[in-house]
């Protein structure tokens, strides 16, 4: 029995693989190679480098946060688990920097209040159309879930944050558009957003540009996946969970069908089968010749 | 493993089962006699039952949380995955689950086209199987459109303009499919009403899909008849269901390792961005599992003459019964028909993968190329393989399939000898 699985599960595998291994190899476009980094939360036990999504934080609120939105954060979860864990006073400080409009109140008028917790992250323009004008426009996209919504996710965000160059002799580019290695089409609205030194990191580590981009992308990754280590802490513990599980229902397996066709009722079949082919094949009654 | 007459042990079974015979009904379940040669592609039936549970349970959680608006679709997704206790696992296991469903019943139709499980007299089973199959993929491109993102949008846009090539009615029944004049509130509403509502009519055919298949019982990898009270059926329970429940924990395994560790690749990144009718997405394609049949559609030079083929492609299975001729079930003693069978999986493989591609250049010719051969093989090869192709003896019974091999004497005389401790040979 062991074979007759173990033979399905090789032609399950050789027929998955082929199947998959074209799409694997063809459909990723391979003429952009985005700078591949060894980031934390990759692996199956992946977390998230807790300084480094503060420090992402502090380049999203210096850098980005005059253009991008992310709409679908709130500031607790600034010190929720998985994220960058500030504690609970420091995320409270963080959001009362910021004033969010609320109402009506008893007197049917909207006013302003300084936001708690439970509010979502401010966004820099009321509306797509604002942001849209201000940016000649370009709209400069939410950034809650940009990392699934880009092939290649923090890669890709890395890359681009990278790929300023020059544009190559010949290139047109018209006002207010930069050449980009990694952008599709090579060419992006956003001007160069970072450069050395332009955050002074609180916790000492010196803000090179690489570094910046490192901690933007990783807190970019978090905010699209928020519970990316509870996800993969699930996950071990589930396969484990059923590899031990098919093992034992395996055996329970082998052990029930061992109650059909037992060894000796096996051996009387095929007793009885060589018995039918010789006497066709004689043409006598084997049992004649005892 | 007879199916002898059942009556209930206590009186008030007896009392219950002459009113509603729901205990003969369990008592048939457990017993129904399965060939005991079965191999692990038959447990795709179990997989799949499975999957539909699952996407309903699934299904229904996030109903709870999910708002059908163009405004609030997108944001409640969002909401799910960060504000719903394991609202992410949830989802994530219905999206990839749909993956998985296609997955499974691509294998068990594929199995049922390699060991001619569709022919007489299973033919009404096929049918209502191919029933299921296209209301699972009404189901799963309706679901797409849910999340209101790009590729929700631009696929409803690409998918629902396909009934507009029909002459004269076209631009009536797609105005009638939007509720409008274009995609947009009221489709997403009816499609979520839609998308509600075809998994139960699905679990109505699953019911006669089992139902019919109870009637004649499995084929099997020989393909030829059982005798149905003898040793070579067992009874479901325990024999299958313990078989079906390894291969259902191993299929569960591969599942989640998608949903824990890589959720997102088999979706298109541009659904993360949020619906825009004002930006056209760079290619336009749908989930892998409709990839084929997109490819079929973009093969033909004509909007309508592609959307016949594209039908076509689905409803020519239909036919499948009488087209194959061959009165031999199983493509293990149809030599010919075996070559054709790879081909027929590399082809639509292929036509997968073009289907994810632009349709130009050698992309485009491939998919002509494919696209013919996918018709011919139906409509060619099966009816003539039929009547000129040579297929091997067929064995007395799924006992003794190799008793037909001469060859084969002395190997069982030598396990008589072993048996007898005597050389069966010196008997002459």
């Amino acid at each position: 029995m062991l074979d007759h699985l173990s033979k399905f599960i090789n032609n399950f595998i050789i027929i998955f693989f082929l199947s998959v291994v074209p799409f694997a190899v063809f459909s990723e476009e391979k003429n952009i190679n985005f700078i591949e980094t060894n980031w934390s939360f990759d692996s199956l036990f992946g977390t998230f480098d807790r300084a480094s999504l503060q420090r992402g934080y502090q380049v999203y609120q210096e850098v980005c946060s005059g253009c991008h939105s992310v709409q679908h954060l709130s500031y607790r979860n600034l010190s929720e688990k998985g994220g960058p864990e500030f504690s609970i006073e420091e995320a409270k400080a963080i959001a009362s920097q910021f004033e969010v409009e609320d109402g009506p109140n008893s007197d049917g008028e909207m006013f302003l209040r300084s936001a708690r917790l439970s509010d979502k992250f401010v966004k820099p323009y009321p509306n797509v159309q604002a942001s849209t004008a201000a940016n000649g426009g370009a709209y400069p996209p939410d950034m809650s879930v940009l990392a699934k919504a880009r092939t290649g996710g923090a890669d890709y965000i890395h890359s681009l944050l990278l790929g300023y160059e020059e544009a190559p002799a010949g290139f047109e580019l018209d006002d207010g558009v930069y050449y980009n290695k990694y952008m599709p089409g090579n060419k992006i609205k956003m001007s160069e957003p970072i450069s050395d030194g332009i955050v002074e990191y609180t916790d000492g580590t010196e803000a090179s540009k690489e570094q910046i981009s490192k901690d933007i992308t990783t807190f970019l990754v978090w905010a699209s996946e928020p519970h990316l280590e509870s996800q993969h802490r699930m996950g071990f513990k589930t396969i484990l969970y059923l590899i031990i599980l098919i093992s034992l229902v395996y055996m329970s397996k082998q052990k029930v069908w061992s109650r059909f066709g037992s060894k000796t009722e096996e051996q009387d079949e095929t007793f009885d089968k060589v018995e039918k082919v010789v006497t066709e094949y004689e043409g006598e009654d084997p049992k004649t010749f005892k | 493993m007879s199916e002898e007459k059942y009556i209930p042990k206590s009186k008030l079974g007896q009392w219950f089962d002459s009113r509603l015979p729901l205990l003969t009904l369990s008592h048939h379940l457990q017993s129904y006699p399965t060939p005991k040669n079965l191999n692990y592609w038959w447990t795709f039936g179990g997989i799949l039952t499975f999957c539909l549970i699952t996407q309903i349970v699934t299904g229904l959680v996030l109903a709870m949380h999910y708002v059908a608006h163009v405004d609030h679709a997108f944001e409640s997704i969002e909401h799910i995955m960060r504000d719903v206790n394991y609202g992410w696992l949830i989802r994530y296991v219905h999206a990839n689950g749909a993956s998985m469903f296609f997955l499974a019943v691509y294998i068990h139709i594929f199995r049922s086209l390699f060991y001619g499980s569709y022919k007489a007299p299973r033919e009404v089973i096929w049918i209502i199987g191919l029933l299921i199959y296209i209301l699972m993929m009404a189901t799963a491109f309706m679901g797409y459109v849910l999340p209101w993102g790009q590729m929700s949008f631009w696929g409803a846009t690409v998918i629902t303009n396909l009934f507009s090539a029909i002459p004269f009615v076209g631009e009536s029944i797609t105005t009638w499919l939007w509720g409008g004049y274009s995609v947009d509130n009221p489709t997403l509403n009816r499609f979520y009403s839609l998308h509600y509502l075809l998994p139960f009519l699905t679990c109505g055919l699953v019911v006669l899909h089992i139902w019919a298949l109870h009637v004649p019982g499995n084929n099997n990898p020989i393909g030829i008849d059982v005798k149905k009270n003898s040793n070579e059926t067992m009874p479901f329970h325990p024999y299958m269901v313990m078989k079906d429940l390894l291969a259902l924990l191993l299929f569960i395994t591969v599942f989640l390792w998608f949903v824990f560790f890589a959720p997102n690749v088999l979706g298109h990144p541009d659904n993360y961005i949020e619906a825009n009718p004002l930006v056209t997405p760079a290619h336009i394609v749908p989930e892998w599992y409709l990839l084929p049949f997109y490819a079929i559609l973009r093969a033909i030079p004509s909007k309508l003459g592609g959307v016949i083929f594209m039908f076509s492609a689905i409803f020519i299975l239909m036919l499948l019964p009488w087209l194959d001729t061959s009165k031999v079930r199983s493509a293990i003693f149809r030599p010919i028909y075996k070559k054709f069978f790879w081909t027929l999986v590399f082809v639509v493989i292929l036509l997968g993968y073009l289907g994810a591609k632009p349709p130009e250049g050698i992309y485009l010719i491939l998919s002509r190329l494919a696209t013919a051969y996918y018709f011919i093989h139906f409509l060619l090869v099966l009816p003539l393989l039929g009547r000129y192709e040579k297929t091997d003896p067929l064995p007395q019974s799924i006992s003794d399939p190799v008793l037909d091999k001469p060859d084969m004497l002395d190997k069982f005389k030598k396990a008589a000898a072993e048996y007898e401790g005597e050389n069966v040979g010196s008997f002459k």
